[in-house]
């Protein structure tokens, strides 16, 4: 306690590396960058204590941009990194940051048995319902009739992909939706979603700018989440899907055993090598 | 009547049980080995079993001797029938020859024509009724008994492995197999056995598998996090590595897909802690994408691959060498890394601990290839060796104010900080980057770190371990991994036929030690590389790297069917 009161608090900006984003002027993400080291800041986390794991695309370029330890990985593959670093490791305060694509499409099977390990991890995904990164396809959170993508000419006619529903059906102990053009309820979130012990899965809207100038309009159709979070997971889901989606706030927090159970050391090397000998 | 069986003296005894549905082949089998190590004796047990998930047939294929044997022989002086259904189907495993001996009960059926249609002598055995006589009393343990008799363990050695090996079962159990050994001791007795007496090895000895072997090689090397999807034949490493590194303060993680275990290992490891996966070839190509970041991001990591029959499903259950080509090219970009092969089950625990060093020391990836023919044998062996001199991690606890975390070393390995090291902050990533590891496409940055990772690898000092070398002859074989057990003994037996030859074993396979294989190489006149594949792997490998004479032969043989030290001889005979 007492070293921490001598040496004077950090700031939000002292959380930020100095690493110029490579993100188009009026990103969303921009503003979840601003979210996270506030909430960092807010929390007092020491900053090399502190480590940020992303897979691939716009969204996953975050990292690199906060003064902590940090991996930028492989497309899709940010959650089990971040699970092998936080099993090995659980001092470090380990967020995962990345986008729609990365997370519900070819990281989609690691995010629901992230979700079903309730490992001590939070998970920020950026959703701007479109492959950023790879200049503008369809993502599983895109409309089917969405059709801008010279990929999918007449849309994916595909139904989109539930992130909150998905998430609670899987297990996660904690789901909130934040959106960057609420920069005030985005950090009140995070700040929560890292207190929380166990799975925490943070849903927020990020537009895309550059390939979803419609998304312009999200900012009058957020609203706050109907109710406010309860830890029975059958009421849950009830609002989840009467919502249209953008609903925002804390959406669910229940507390249960936090994986991994951590056993007692009962044994040696050379006891194990024993059980070989003739 | 004369069961006469060759002594220990003139080399070894190979036996093969057949059995069925829970006939008890393969508990005969681990008696059998576990007497003849209380006995003094080295030895290898394979087993084989149909396609069954449970019951159908199965097979135990021993070979004791009274020094260290690491392959079977060309064929099988006793069988030992327990049951004969399906047994027809393990025809090409159990090669016999004109004075093999066949011993089972007529009461449990004929024999199948194949086996005896090379005029093997067949004796009946009434193992059925004297299993009856004893209260509990089953008919694979009678023949344990007999059969150790054939092979001149003593009865007493007999009953206390089959103590050991059925305690789990219950007292009762026990006695009733003690008791059924007795009966078929005295059968055996009966019969005139000539008494064969084993040559005692006193020396501390290990009755390990190739698969126990590389978890304990593993936690040697200081492994303590190991995340991995089951698979066979690698799934015994994690069974046997689960409980083990919980009483060790680590823990094993059943990822979700070996996607998920490779990363999760790049992980634990980026947080400090030595890390590993163990797979088989379909899990190995999920890998390659993770592998490539952990070379890049230079993060070491270490993954088995215990290679089955290929490619894709291919044969689960059965060895083969055919994963070389995808351990040494399967990432894309320039990848330097590490792929090392054990020897011989023994050499398992050896070889996974170096590699675990080296890519503790070097901050890369290794690739280990075992296969089911080590990996699912279990050897009565000496205790294996220890690598030399402690490989470390390189660590930066404090680091400056300009610390580069990709910085230019002169020998490319470049201090690590680790989470929660004051001042260390880097962000670890798979694009290209600079020294301070920012991103960048800078042609001068690609070209520095691409230097530098390929300086770490190929400037290291691996030592003599590389290989094995034997002999100096003329004419030389060439062999890698699991080949190299039938490789050495075709060798001897090619000198005690007064041919001089030469052996080199490699055990590092990337980065080839080109230099030095060379130097083993001076004065061949004729090479033979011997592997386990259709393609010769290890052939062409070798050959764009031009080490080889120009007219080398590849002996190059499929699975499933181990390579036999006979059939080396014959080819370089006769080829
Ligand atoms: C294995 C693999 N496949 C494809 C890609 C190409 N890729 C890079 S980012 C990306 C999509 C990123 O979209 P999202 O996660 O939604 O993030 P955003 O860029 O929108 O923030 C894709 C397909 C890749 N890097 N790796
Ligand atoms: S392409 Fe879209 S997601 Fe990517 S940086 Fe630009 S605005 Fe952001």
């Amino acid at each position: 306690m007492q070293a921490k009161m001598s040496t004077p608090a950090l700031q939000a900006r002292d959380y930020k590396s100095g690493v110029k984003p490579i993100w188009c002027p009026g990103c969303g993400h921009f503003a979840v960058l601003a979210a996270i080291t506030r909430s960092l800041a807010y929390l007092e986390l020491p900053r090399e204590e502190v480590a940020l794991i992303s897979g691939i695309g716009c969204s996953s370029r975050l990292p690199a941009y906060v003064d902590s330890y940090g991996f930028h990985g492989l497309h899709g593959r940010a959650l089990p990194l971040a699970t092998g670093l936080k099993v090995a490791r659980p001092d470090l305060n380990v967020l995962v940051t990345g986008g729609d694509g990365d997370g519900f499409s070819i990281g989609g099977n690691h995010f629901l048995h992230a979700c079903r390990r309730n490992i001590d991890l939070t998970y920020v995904v950026m959703d701007n319902r479109v492959y950023g990164m790879t200049k503008g396809q369809a993502s599983p959170t895109t409309a089917p009739d969405w059709a801008a993508s010279k990929m999918t000419p007449h849309g994916t006619g595909v139904r989109r992909f539930q992130p909150a529903a998905i998430a609670l059906a899987a297990g996660a102990t904690f789901i909130a939706r934040g959106y960057s053009g609420d920069p005030k309820g985005m950090t009140r979130i995070l700040a929560e979603a890292i207190r929380h012990p166990g799975f925490s899965f943070v849903h927020v809207l990020s537009p895309c700018v550059t390939f979803r100038p419609d998304q312009r309009s999200w900012k009058t159709e957020v609203h706050p989440f109907p109710a406010d979070a309860g830890n029975d997971p059958v009421e849950a889901a009830r609002r989840i899907h009467a919502d249209d989606g953008m609903g925002l706030g804390i959406i669910h927090a229940e507390s249960l055993p936090v994986w991994p159970a951590r056993q007692e050391t009962e044994t040696t090397l050379a006891a194990i090598e024993k059980e070989f000998l003739v | 009547m004369n069961l006469e069986m060759p002594t220990m003296e003139t080399g070894s005894i190979s036996l093969a049980i057949t059995g069925s549905g829970g006939s008890g082949a393969v508990t005969a089998g681990l008696i059998l080995l576990e007497a003849a190590a209380k006995s003094g004796l080295y030895g290898l047990m394979m087993r084989s079993a149909g396609p069954q998930i449970r019951g159908g047939e199965s097979l135990s294929l021993l070979r004791l001797a009274g020094s260290p044997v690491a392959c079977m022989d060309d064929h099988f002086d006793l069988l030992l029938g327990l049951d004969w259904h399906n047994a027809g189907r393990f025809a090409q495993e159990i090669p016999l020859h004109a004075s093999s001996l066949i011993l089972s009960d007529p009461a449990i059926g004929a024999i199948p024509d194949t086996f005896t249609a090379g005029g093997a002598v067949v004796r009946g055995l009434t193992f059925k009724d004297r299993a009856a006589r004893v209260d509990g009393g089953r008919l694979n343990m009678v023949a344990v008994g007999t059969a150790g008799a054939l092979c001149g363990l003593p009865q007493d050695m007999l009953a206390l492995a089959a103590d050991e090996i059925l305690k789990a079962k219950g007292p009762g159990v026990v006695e009733a197999a003690t008791a059924c050994v007795a009966q078929g001791y005295a059968l055996a007795t009966e019969h005139d056995v000539p008494a064969t007496k084993p040559t005692h090895s006193t020396l501390a000895r290990w009755n390990i598998s190739g698969n126990e072997a590389c978890g304990l090689g593993a936690l040697r090397g200081g492994v303590r996090f190991v995340a991995a999807y089951p698979i066979t034949p690698a799934t015994d490493i994690l069974e046997w590595l689960g409980p083990r590194l919980e009483q060790l303060g680590g823990l094993l993680v059943q990822a979700e897909d070996e996607l998920a275990s490779i990363n999760m290992v790049i992980g634990a490891s980026y947080g400090g802690v030595p890390a590993l996966t163990a797979t088989s070839g379909p899990g190995l190509s999920l890998m390659q994408e993770g592998l490539g970041l952990a070379v890049a991001s230079e993060i070491p990591v270490v993954v088995i691959d215990v290679t089955r029959g290929g490619p894709s499903t291919g044969i689960p259950t059965k060895p083969e060498q055919s994963d070389l080509n995808v351990a040494l090219y399967g990432m894309h970009g320039d990848a330097p890394h590490l792929v090392l092969a054990p020897l011989d089950v023994r050499d398992c625990a050896f070889t996974t601990q170096w590699a675990v060093r080296l890519a503790e020391h070097l901050q890369t990836a290794a690739i280990v290839l075992s296969d089911q023919s080590l990996g699912q044998t279990r050897a009565v062996t000496d205790p294996a060796k220890l690598p030399g001199i402690p490989l470390q991690r390189v660590t930066e606890p404090s680091p400056a104010s300009d610390y580069r975390r990709y910085a230019l070393t002169a020998d490319g390995v470049s201090p690590m900080t680790l989470p929660g090291t004051k001042g260390g902050m880097y962000t670890a990533d798979g694009l290209e980057h600079d020294a301070f590891g920012i991103p960048s496409s800078l042609a001068a940055d690609h070209h520095q770190q691409l230097d530098k990772r390929r300086r770490k690898i190929e400037a290291f000092d691996f030592g003599s371990d590389w290989a094995e070398l034997r002999g100096d002859g003329k004419l030389c074989l060439i062999c890698w991994g699991s080949s190299s057990g039938a490789t050495f003994e075709a060798g001897e037996r090619l000198l005690a036929d007064g041919i001089a030859i030469r052996v080199i074993a490699l055990r590092l396979l990337a980065p080839l030690r080109s230099d030095a294989l060379a130097q083993a190489l001076a004065g061949v006149e004729k090479v033979w590389v011997v592997e386990q594949n259709h393609s010769g792997q290890l052939y062409h490998y070798l050959r764009s790297y031009g080490v080889l004479p120009e007219d080398a032969h590849s002996l190059a043989k499929p699975g499933p069917i181990p390579l036999r030290p006979g059939e080396i001889i014959e080819a370089v005979k006769h080829g």
